[in-house]
């Protein structure tokens, strides 16, 4: 028999050996990469001049698109005049999955900072002096929180399913602010939105948005002391936020039905009763000292575009003062305004750019009179900011 | 406005899993060639002048692959979005065009979805499969229906005709798969001949997973967390049936197919609060279709090729508060049909030059019980024509496509207009040397895809005013392939393709109308640069051991030229690598088969920033299967083994999407 088998020095003769050398190559290669990923470390820029003052700087929370887990924390200090990009994984190495998934509203408490977490149906707590986390609030579909003596009150689109899946109620949960315990649930109207407090009553906006096109169009109020729904007040369909005056008055934001009803904002006087509807739309506002600053977004089918308009509106007289409140043409820059605030000390004016959802949004600072001091990127959707008295640490 | 991005989100993510319509049957060559058993280019015989993959034969049927989807992963040039799992869905984007431009034709005729513009390929099992074809640009062989030029690259899947050997007139095969993630996978084949000139098919498939698997996160010096996948349970079944016939110069088949399943979405692997709220939402499907095709050559000149098709496709998707109180009630039922019909001609006017004349119509409808639905219709018009010129060493082919679209919806004026569109193409090749196995080949070609059902009419996201996607291919390679006659190398081939492609008005969602709306708008321009590599060695080094090998590997630059404002101007598209490759290798020896596999997916970016937080690291898996022949009781009995992600990579795809670490499967397969 000739035929005999082929050595292995054959084998390589025929050039076996490029595709074993391959093989090595991708064997050896392969130990380099480990599940294990760094923790993203704050992006630093420096905005503008240090500052002094009882405000030591602001958080801002990025909301960031569904499904895409990058809710994230931005803080702005004072005093070095720097911005913080994203602080929370670094501060908190250990808590799985960092913030969580879109971020809808920050409030600070005593010591004590919160962030809603909507699709990760909780509310972070941190520490307002380290934003390390404290603890975790389980609410499923929380969407804003507001407080009164020592509780915190925080609203929510899962209230009781019944048996029209379409009309399910939404509630608002009591929580202990000391130990993070939800003590009681009171059920309101259709997907509650933002809140207010006033004179021991919780005004819940209820926007009824999962039942288009049959919105809600009422407020409904709360007594603190039975922590029971007492009535519903009917102002507008597709309430969604809610701020409180100097002289008790709630002003109420209305989305409209994105068709033929356009947004709208109303005024809800101390003895509940709307006074006035003020014929703007509202997409998001502030107030501060007698001054609300609203921004509002038209679609124009004329000119086949949007048409921003950035108002303030006396509240002692309900007067539209201004219909541009950025003078030095930055708004033609801003594509998406989604989050507003003005300065408790120095009434600076901030608008947040949203973009296209899914790249860095930017925070844009001004001066009360409208001209831009600096500009900075966020994260993806920025929203909602708080002021903070109390400089973080670490920095 | 929230939950208008959630419904948006969610109408992306399930109704792209929506699947096909239906689809012919009929092997879709010109020439007859029995398909080599050794073969992994597919027939070496035939010399594409377009630069073509294909896995079939033994080569597939080698490969650890579950679905379609995992077995086109082995291509160059292409990005499978796998979001994990079984049931997961799994789409294809070749060369970075965007997944509504690869046509997909499952035995010759397009497996539509005027819906959503994709096909979920992980609803395609390999059970029946005897090969997987990947075109770039088009088929090069010009005798095939209008719809066959209309997309920019192609995919064809061919199942198992029948064939008897020697003078058996039956055949019957059962198998069962079974392994992690406690599968359970049995099916059943029988052919059966039931004259010289007609035979006819049935295969049953069945498959239920648990889709559990372990996945682990992890940060340096942070936390390390591992979870569990949970509502990925999966259940399908399939059942088809055809008739092959014979006549004179010429073939038929019918073909009827069913499916139905009912899978559960695990959603997005997002922070919650461990152990609640997961996610419970529920999809069923049902997909039945019955296609048919003729070709005859009635002269030397003149051949014929008829195709007709029917489907049905059922969608309803649930996502239940009183299963996840977290959730927003969702409770769509979706239901598509289509209607198709085709005939092309091929006349052979010279010696080496051929003309191909084919009309195409088609009907979709889409009916759906979302809010203010239209309910829209669509009747579209294709025809082509083509020629080709053989001179010997130069080939040329040259097609024009027009396309004539015009939609109805039950309101009046909600339609989008009509559309009109001539598209062509250019095929070249030529062959330098006396050898026929080096040659250069080239080719342009201008492709569109109409705007979907989804991006025109979705309520409140939809905008009839879109226009079609309209792209542009420019590939210029080479390619080498030998066989050799008494080498222990039997064959040997290498082909380099360098290409740049265009894509113009890409519908994209973007926010814009109002605050809260979104809408689909034609905003976007693409560029794409890449190199594609195929490297293939068979060899026989002795007459018990023979191995067959092959590599890809493929370079990407696809950049975003949209908005020259924008800071990520020229940014690298999301989820496409810059880096990617694959390699096969399947030695086997007497009736022991071994197949090692490895994919690489260089790092990309989540999103157009490149910044930390939308990074997406490298990741590379390792496949091993091992199967052996015998007989038992004069049965053929075969049996494999297979271990996937051999070194327990843990991975995602698509962020938060996590893929299953080291896994199982055994197949059991008896040809009775």
């Amino acid at each position: 028999m000739n035929q005999t088998l082929p050595t292995m020095k054959t084998y390589m003769k025929l050039s076996l050996k490029p595709s074993l050398l391959l093989l090595a190559c991708i064997l050896g290669f392969s130990a380099c990469r480990k599940t294990e990923t760094p923790i993203i470390e704050p992006t630093v820029t420096p905005v503008a001049p240090s500052e002094k003052g009882p405000v030591k700087g602001f958080f801002l929370l990025n909301e960031a698109n569904m499904g895409s887990n990058k809710a994230s924390l931005d803080y702005y200090d004072a005093e070095s005049g720097k911005y913080f990009k994203n602080i929370f994984p670094s501060r908190n190495p250990n808590v799985v999955k960092e913030l969580g998934d879109v971020g809808n509203d920050i409030k600070i408490y005593g010591n004590k900072l919160y962030a809603v977490i909507n699709v990760s149906n909780l509310v972070m707590v941190m520490d307002v002096n380290t934003a390390k986390q404290i603890g975790v609030i389980s609410i499923p579909n929380c969407r804003y929180i507001t407080f009164d003596k020592g509780n915190a009150y925080v609203s929510s689109y899962a209230g009781p399913v019944k048996i029209d899946l379409n009309a399910r109620l939404g509630y608002i949960a009591k929580i202990d602010t000391a130990s993070l315990a939800v003590k009681d649930t009171c059920v309101v109207g259709y997907q509650p939105e933002e809140m207010v407090i006033r004179d021991n009553k919780l005004y819940v906006a209820n926007s009824g948005g999962y039942r288009i096109p049959n919105y809600d169009n009422t407020v409904s109020v709360v007594d603190l002391n039975t922590f029971k729904e007492t009535k519903k007040i009917t102002v507008g369909i597709n309430l969604h936020h809610m701020k409180l005056d100097s002289d008790q008055n709630i002003y109420i934001s209305s989305r409209g039905d994105y068709k033929t009803i356009p947004s709208n904002l109303y005024v809800l006087n101390s003895a509940d009763k709307i006074t006035n509807v003020l014929n703007i739309a509202a997409s998001n506002m502030t107030i501060s000292g007698d001054s609300l600053y609203v921004y509002s977004t038209e679609w124009s089918h004329i000119t086949n575009s949007n048409t921003i308009t950035y108002a303030i509106v006396n509240t002692k007289t309900k007067a539209i003062v201004s219909r541009s409140f950025i003078k030095d043409g930055t708004d033609k820059k801003i594509t998406l305004p989604y989050g507003i605030a003005v300065h408790p000390e120095t009434k600076d004016i901030f608008v947040t750019d949203a973009r296209d959802y899914v790249t860095p949004g930017r925070l844009y600072c001004f001066t009360p009179d409208g001209i831009k001091k600096w500009d900075v990127e966020t994260g993806d959707i920025p929203a909602h900011l708080v002021f903070t008295r109390k400089r973080l640490s670490g920095i | 406005m929230r939950y208008l991005r959630y419904a948006k989100l969610t109408a992306i993510v399930w109704l792209t899993s929506f699947t096909s319509s239906a689809f012919a049957q009929k092997v879709d060559t010109v020439k007859v060639h029995p398909l080599k058993e050794v073969s992994v280019l597919g027939d070496s015989i035939v010399r594409e002048i377009i630069p073509v993959q294909t896995l079939s034969g033994k080569a597939l049927k080698n490969l650890s692959a579950f679905s379609v989807a995992d077995a086109i992963r082995y291509f160059s040039g292409v990005q499978i979005k796998d979001y994990g799992g079984i049931g997961g869905l799994k789409t294809v984007n070749v060369r970075s065009l965007g997944s509504q431009h690869v046509g997909f034709f499952y035995d010759g005729v397009q497996l539509g979805n005027a819906q959503n513009g994709v096909v979920d390929l992980g609803r395609f099992s390999m059970d029946n499969m005897m090969a997987i074809s990947l075109y770039n640009g088009q088929k090069s062989a010009i005798f095939q229906s209008a719809k066959d030029f209309a997309s920019a690259s192609s995919i064809y899947l061919v199942s198992r005709t029948p064939e008897f050997l020697g003078s058996k007139r039956s055949n019957m095969m059962v198998s069962m798969k079974a392994g992690s993630f406690d599968v359970v996978n049995p099916s059943i084949l029988w052919e059966q001949k039931l004259n010289d000139k007609l035979s006819s098919s049935f295969n049953a498939e069945y498959m239920n997973t648990s889709g559990k698997y372990k996945f682990r996160e992890a940060k340096i010096g942070g936390y390390d967390t591992t979870e569990v996948r949970q509502n990925g349970d999966v259940y399908t079944l399939r059942l088809e049936g055809g008739l092959f016939g014979k006549v004179k110069d010429g073939e038929w088949k019918a073909k009827a197919y069913f499916y139905n399943s009912e899978r559960g979405y695990p959603g997005a692997s997002v922070k919650g609060v461990p152990g609640q709220f997961t996610n419970q939402d529920r999809q069923w499907d049902s997909n039945f279709f019955l296609q048919s095709s003729f070709k005859k050559k009635y002269s030397d000149l003149y051949s014929l090729q008829l195709k007709a098709k029917y489907a049905y496709d059922y969608l309803h998707y649930l996502s239940d508060p009183r299963l996840d109180v977290s959730t927003m009630y969702i409770n769509n039922k979706f239901k598509q049909q289509e209607a198709y019909l085709s005939a092309a001609n091929l006349f052979v006017i010279l010696p080496f030059w051929t003309v191909n004349a084919s009309t195409d119509f088609s009907w979709n409808s889409l009916d759906a019980d979302l809010f203010g639905f239209v309910y829209p219709v669509r009747y579209s018009v294709f025809g082509a024509l083509a020629t080709s010129f053989d001179f010997n060493r130069l080939k040329i082919q040259g097609s024009l496509l027009g396309t004539f679209v015009h939609e109805s919806t039950r309101i009046p004026s909600a339609a989008a207009g009509n559309k009109q569109k001539i598209t062509p193409s250019l095929i070249a090749s030529y062959q330098p040397f006396d050898t026929p196995d080096f040659s250069f080949r080239a080719f342009y070609k201008s492709s569109f895809r109409l705007p979907t059902f989804n991006d025109l009419y979705y309520t409140y996201i939809g905008n009839i005013y879109l226009k079609p996607e309209f792209s542009r291919q420019y590939n210029l390679g080479a390619s080498y392939l030998h066989e050799f006659k008494h080498e222990k190398l039997k064959r040997f081939g290498l082909q380099v393709d360098a290409y740049f492609n265009q894509i113009d008005n890409k519908i994209i969602a973007a926010p814009g109308r109002g605050q809260y709306r979104w809408s689909m708008i034609n905003r976007g321009y693409v560029e794409i640069r890449g190199v594609d590599v195929k490297l293939q060695s068979d060899w026989q080094v002795s007459s018990d051991v023979m191995i067959n090998a092959r590599a890809v590997y493929t370079y990407q630059k696809a950049q975003d030229f949209t908005d020259r404002a924008s800071p990520y101007y020229g940014a690298q598209l999301d989820y496409i690598p810059w880096n990617s490759a694959s390699l096969i290798l399947n030695p086997s020896y007497k009736s022991w088969n071994l197949n090692y596999s490895f994919i690489y997916t260089g790092e990309r970016y989540e999103a157009a920033a490149q910044i930390p937080e939308n990074y997406a690291d490298r990741w590379y898996t390792h496949d091993l299967g091992i199967s052996k022949t015998f007989f038992y009781k004069k049965k053929e009995v075969r049996f494999t083994a297979e271990v996937n992600n051999l070194l327990n990579q843990q991975y995602d795809v698509v962020q938060n999407y996590p893929m299953p670490g080291t896994n199982f499967k055994f197949i059991l397969h008896v040809i009775l």
